[in-house]
């Protein structure tokens, strides 16, 4: 990572119509950083993207990539910019093959280039035995592979992922964290969004929560867990309809309590003496677990919603 | 996915070097979007080729030489013209006209909002203006080609006065054209395919029958000869007609190009405008 300052979004707003999508948020990410953008459906995240991407105009506030002003020089900056949507779009009249390639001409490749850009990338996304057939018949996982390789096509130093591993088996997944890790390495600043938080702490040294528009935390996952949650979360299982009765023997263990549909949560820096304590109140959970918190309990926290619902 | 070490290559993640990427320049651009549809024009003619090829020949066949026979033989053609030779430079204009709309319409609408590809184009240095002329660029060649294609055909049978008749060709483009540019536009503007039926129901198939392409639109009544100056069709069928015969350009000429032109060249800055407002919103 250096000190150049990639992007930068100062009061960056996006409405359509009367509807607010992203509410004035500020961001600052550099260069070979990997950076990620969290938050339930609808908070603004894929919006935010598109503007980054400079495929929407911002409504308002200031937005500068690569030292670049997006309404004035779009096409400079999408030249050295990579991007995956979050929806897989694809010419399916077309074979998986000529897909990368006519993407490739786009950005000024030569035939040659596309070519041989398209047969490394094919090899990545494993589907070089599938390169004639048509796009149409691919299965879900095989499209979102070909959609991030052709994000790749123009070798871009930043690179948008919206929800990249979304639909990828977990060997596809793997595959791509260990390519964007070498990526990174390189020098390629890495913008994501996910809704998988082993994914956010892996990948990110670095990113922000959102909700409605706005960014509710920043940090890197470290810090966002230790400012927002406990060290350790003990998760409580009862028989249906009886997590209500033991919510009062609750009080004062741990931190704080969160209440899910199927289950409790306590908030503890030390699990196993919470759940000590709770066995001297008479609690007795079916099952209970002691875990480390994660970005999910952050998320609940901040949110009082899970990820992914 | 596989492993990565494929990629070894140039470097360990399989980047092409460093170094800012050569600019591209507008037409370099424009080429490329050419190149994908003429790509996906090459994958797909197969299904789109007869239909678009039949129906012309049928019409010169039933209309030229069937219904030309029996109107040659009790009136003595029409404008001392034999009918075969009226209609064809008719047909030619009309094809084109049906072509375009075939091109203009749930073609672009697809890519707009079925399979969203103009979307995942312009995530390249491509601009939006750009993306439109390619394409625009590509149905004036698929034009070309189905209006030669035709001349061709109906030519050995007699259907043409001159030599002149090779200008029917773009003549033919540019009358395509007048409804092409404008129909991305509404393409670009509409959310559902219904309108496109309302459009050939309603638009298409009134124009073939009442743009002096198989009776000059004279024999209209008053109050639905004006629809004929407005509409491009008209004006496509008479400049057809004139340069199949080889008559000497006039004022009139003119003043068909001229409306032809002004279709195209509105229903460039509407679908500049459109196109821009949908697709990057
Ligand atoms: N083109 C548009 N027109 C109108 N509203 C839009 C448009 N694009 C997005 N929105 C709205 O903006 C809000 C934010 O959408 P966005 O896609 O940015 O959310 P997200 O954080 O990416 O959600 P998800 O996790 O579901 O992908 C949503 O309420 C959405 O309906
Ligand atoms: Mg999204």
């Amino acid at each position: 990572m250096t000190d150049e300052v990639l992007l930068s979004a100062r009061g960056l707003t996006k409405t359509f119509g009367d509807f607010v999508a992203v509410d004035g948020i500020d961001v600052e990410v550099r260069r070979g950083e990997a950076f990620g953008f969290l938050g339930p459906n609808g908070a603004g995240k894929s919006s935010t993207m598109r503007m980054v991407g400079c495929v929407s105009p911002v409504t308002s506030g200031e937005l500068t990539i690569l030292g670049l002003d997006p309404a004035v020089d779009g096409p400079r900056i999408r030249a050295r910019l990579g991007v995956c949507p979050q929806k897989d779009i694809l010419d399916e009249d077309l074979s998986v093959e000529e897909n990368l390639w006519v993407y490739g001409r786009f950005f000024g490749l030569t035939r040659a280039e596309v070519r041989r850009r398209a047969e490394d990338l094919l090899e990545f996304a494993q589907l070089t035995e599938r390169r004639g057939d048509r796009v149409e018949p691919l299965s879900g996982g095989m499209k979102r592979r070909l959609t991030i390789a052709r994000s790749l096509m123009n070798d871009p130093e930043v690179l948008l992922l919206d929800e990249p591993t979304t639909g990828l088996d977990p060997q596809a997944r793997h595959v791509l964290w260990d390519r964007l890790f070498r990526l990174k390495r390189e020098g390629v600043t890495l913008i994501i969004t996910t809704h998988y938080m082993d994914e956010a702490e892996q990948l990110c040294d670095r990113l922000v929560v959102m909700d409605h528009g706005r960014i509710v935390a920043e940090g890197s996952p470290r810090a966002l867990i230790e400012t927002h949650s406990t060290r350790e979360v003990v998760e409580l299982r009862f028989a249906v309809d009886e997590q209500e009765r033991h919510l009062d023997a609750l009080d004062g263990v741990g931190e704080r309590v969160e209440v899910l549909p199927d289950r409790l949560l306590v908030y503890a820096d030390d699990g196993d003496a919470a759940l000590a304590e709770l066995g001297g109140r008479g609690v007795h959970p079916l099952s209970s677990l002691v875990r480390r918190s994660t970005l999910e309990d952050v998320f609940l926290t901040l949110t009082g919603r899970t990820l992914v619902d | 996915m596989a492993s990565a070490d494929a990629l070894t290559a140039t470097t360990p993640s399989g980047r092409l070097g460093r170094g800012p990427r050569r600019p591209t320049s507008a037409t370099e651009r424009i080429a490329a979007v050419m190149g994908h549809h003429l790509l996906v024009a090459r994958r797909t003619w197969k299904g789109t080729v007869v239909g678009r090829f039949a129906s012309p020949l049928f019409f010169l066949l039933a209309m030229g030489l069937g219904l030309g026979a029996l109107v040659d033989e009790r009136t003595g053609g029409i404008d001392g013209l034999p009918y075969l030779r009226f209609v064809v430079p008719g047909i030619v204009a009309m094809q084109a006209m049906t072509t375009a709309f075939g091109e203009s319409t749930y073609a672009v609408m697809g890519y707009i909002k079925w399979n969203q590809m103009y979307s995942a184009m312009l995530a390249t240095p491509l601009r939006s203006s750009e993306l439109l002329l390619g394409h625009l660029a590509v149905v004036a060649l698929q034009l070309t080609v189905s209006s030669a294609a035709f001349v061709l055909v109906a030519a050995p049978f007699g259907a043409f006065g001159s030599w002149w008749a090779v200008l029917a060709v773009p003549v033919a483009v540019l009358t395509g054209l007048a409804f092409a540019v404008p129909t991305f536009a509404l393409s670009a503007t509409v959310d559902t395919d219904n309108v496109f039926s309302i459009l050939f129901r309603f638009v298409v198939t009134p124009l073939m029958l009442f743009s002096g392409t198989f009776f000059p639109i004279e024999q209209l009544p008053g109050w639905m000869q004006p629809l004929a100056w407005v509409t491009p069709l008209w004006h496509g069928v008479v400049l057809s007609r004139e340069a199949s015969e080889g008559v000497a350009p006039g004022w009139s000429t003119l003043a068909h190009l001229a409306v032809l032109l002004l279709y195209v060249g509105v229903g460039w800055v509407l679908a500049r405008w459109r196109f821009r407002v949908r697709l990057l919103p």
